[in-house]
């Protein structure tokens, strides 16, 4: 591929892999965990071949995804680091509801709002990987008493998760281009210079 | 099962209501624990009935054998030895589901139709559509169904449904050499114990008593206790046994709430998007890049 001086490296191709395949495990997580949790998602079950497949895959791609997760972890923290810039920026939900970028303190690789994403999804994921550990029957069973707290953490947290990513998805269609980042990896120097300005000085050194 | 489709009083993941036009008359099984001997025939006929025959296992050093429930354990005698005022006492129960009006079961089932709760009060797992969580046994209140290691579905006693659905009485009733286990509606059971009751207060036991636990709306099995005070002498048997508020809550308001929570994130974003429009590089970063990038 050959070099567009129009254009900034974002995500590496693992950084992409690893998002992609933390990305495809939670879809189907989220789908088959919905399936089991309400019955207006039971029809759910059959993406993953029935209720019985559907019971015994979901733990394992639970695996897969903290497994993968702990590298996407790893990969982003040092850009996840909360500033006082980014408290202000929260400060002002307002402005970034309606895309005023220009009213608001200036973003890094990551603004305000991805970096709560990256943080809760990790602190939930541990809450999930715990507590399905807990209710997971396959090969044991714990203390019935910590089975129904399990079940309840589970449950509170998926469904937290699921809405988290689901506004995490709405921005990726929201800010226009954006999609490119974890696709090709690469962006437009004017969407880096409008959305993540911090970080298009340190690309660019502008 | 075409008949007993008509008589349906709940069903498993089922929000609707189920076939319940017909009428029919609760049935219960009264273990009367003060006339049981312990033989175990109500055990070899469950097995002889349903087919299912247990592993070989080990002596524990205790009657109890098999020592607890399992896929192929349906019922099993429990036998305790307590102290009530300075004497000895055996107490032996026979253990296994207890078909609670309010079945915790069911409650936490997430597969449509895995459990059924007949209207004659009989709570009966339909093995071909259980998917094998275990959810049943996370909100069972007496600890009853178990997971089968040989097909990882959950069994448990089913009052012999197939039986009863045809007149005929449970498995384990016709086996009982005393009379401890008798079968018939949940009215005429009720009077029964009454019956023994008297008799067992004539003989001094003050504290016998039905349990037929109000927590669970009822239960559709029975015991006459000498010791009703105490339930927990008899192998644990809970005192006031009742859904788990854990499961009450994850099975109740949540369920709905989750739903419509994710709903109106989904709106909420489409509803943003439909009147803000998309976040589009705006013209003046696109000349200014171009500037930076050349200079």
């Amino acid at each position: 591929m050959s070099h567009d001086p129009n254009m900034l490296q974002r995500y590496s191709a693992p950084e992409r892999i690893n998002h992609w395949v933390v990305a495809i495990c939670f879809v189907l997580l989220a789908l088959s965990g919905l399936a089991l949790f309400h019955p207006v998602f039971w029809p759910l079950t059959d993406l993953l071949g029935g209720g019985t497949w559907t019971r015994i895959i979901h733990p394992y791609i639970g695996f897969l995804m903290s497994l993968s997760f702990i590298g996407l972890f790893t990969r982003f923290r040092p850009h996840n680091r909360m500033t006082s810039n980014d408290k202000e920026w929260l400060m002002h939900m307002g402005e970034v509801l309606k895309g005023e970028e220009g009213k608001l303190p200036e973003q890094g690789k990551f603004n305000a709002g991805q970096k709560l994403v990256f943080k809760s999804a990790a602190i939930l994921l541990v809450l999930l990987l715990i507590s399905g550990l807990v209710i997971w029957r396959a090969y044991y069973s714990l203390p019935v008493d910590l089975v129904r707290i399990a079940v309840v953490v589970h449950a509170a947290s998926a469904t937290l998760l699921i809405a988290i990513i689901l506004v995490h998805i709405y921005a990726a269609i929201w800010v226009k281009d954006t999609f490119r980042a974890m696709g090709s990896g690469k962006v437009s120097r004017a969407w880096a210079r409008q959305h993540h300005r911090a970080w298009y000085r340190d690309m660019t050194g502008k | 099962m075409a008949l007993q489709s008509l008589d349906i009083e709940r069903r498993s993941a089922t929000t609707t209501p189920s076939p319940s036009q017909r009428q029919t008359m609760e049935v219960a099984k009264l273990i009367d624990v003060t006339t049981c001997i312990g033989c175990k025939a109500c055990q070899v006929a469950c097995m002889e009935w349903n087919d299912v025959r247990d592993e070989i296992g080990e002596n524990v050093g205790v009657y109890d054998n098999p020592p607890d429930l399992s896929g192929a354990s349906w019922t099993v005698m429990r036998y305790s030895e307590v102290e009530q005022d300075g004497k000895l006492e055996w107490l032996i129960r026979k253990d296994g589901c207890m078909h609670c009006a309010d079945p915790g079961c069911l409650k936490a089932c997430p597969a449509p139709g895995a459990i059924i709760q007949y209207a004659n009060g009989i709570v009966d797992f339909h093995e071909e559509n259980c998917i094998g969580c275990g959810y049943c046994i996370t909100g069972c209140p007496f600890n009853v169904p178990r997971l089968s290691k040989k097909d990882g579905k959950a069994y448990k006693c089913t009052l012999c449904s197939d039986r009863v659905a045809v007149g005929m009485e449970p498995a384990c009733i016709k086996s009982c050499p005393t009379g401890a286990l008798q079968f018939g509606s949940k009215e005429r059971m009720k009077q029964y114990a009454e019956e023994r009751l008297v008799d067992l207060r004539s003989r001094g036991f003050e504290k016998a008593g039905l349990y037929d636990p109000p927590g669970v709306g009822g239960t559709h099995v029975m015991y006459v206790l000498h010791h009703a005070d105490q339930p927990e002498l008899y192998a644990k048997l809970p005192a006031n046994p009742h859904i788990s508020p854990m499961v009450k809550l994850w099975k109740g308001i949540s369920k709905p709430a989750a739903a419509a929570a994710l709903g109106l994130v989904v709106l909420g974003g489409l509803y943003h998007l439909v009147t803000r429009g998309r976040n589009e590089v705006s013209k003046e970063n696109e000349k200014a890049a171009e500037k930076e990038k050349e200079s």
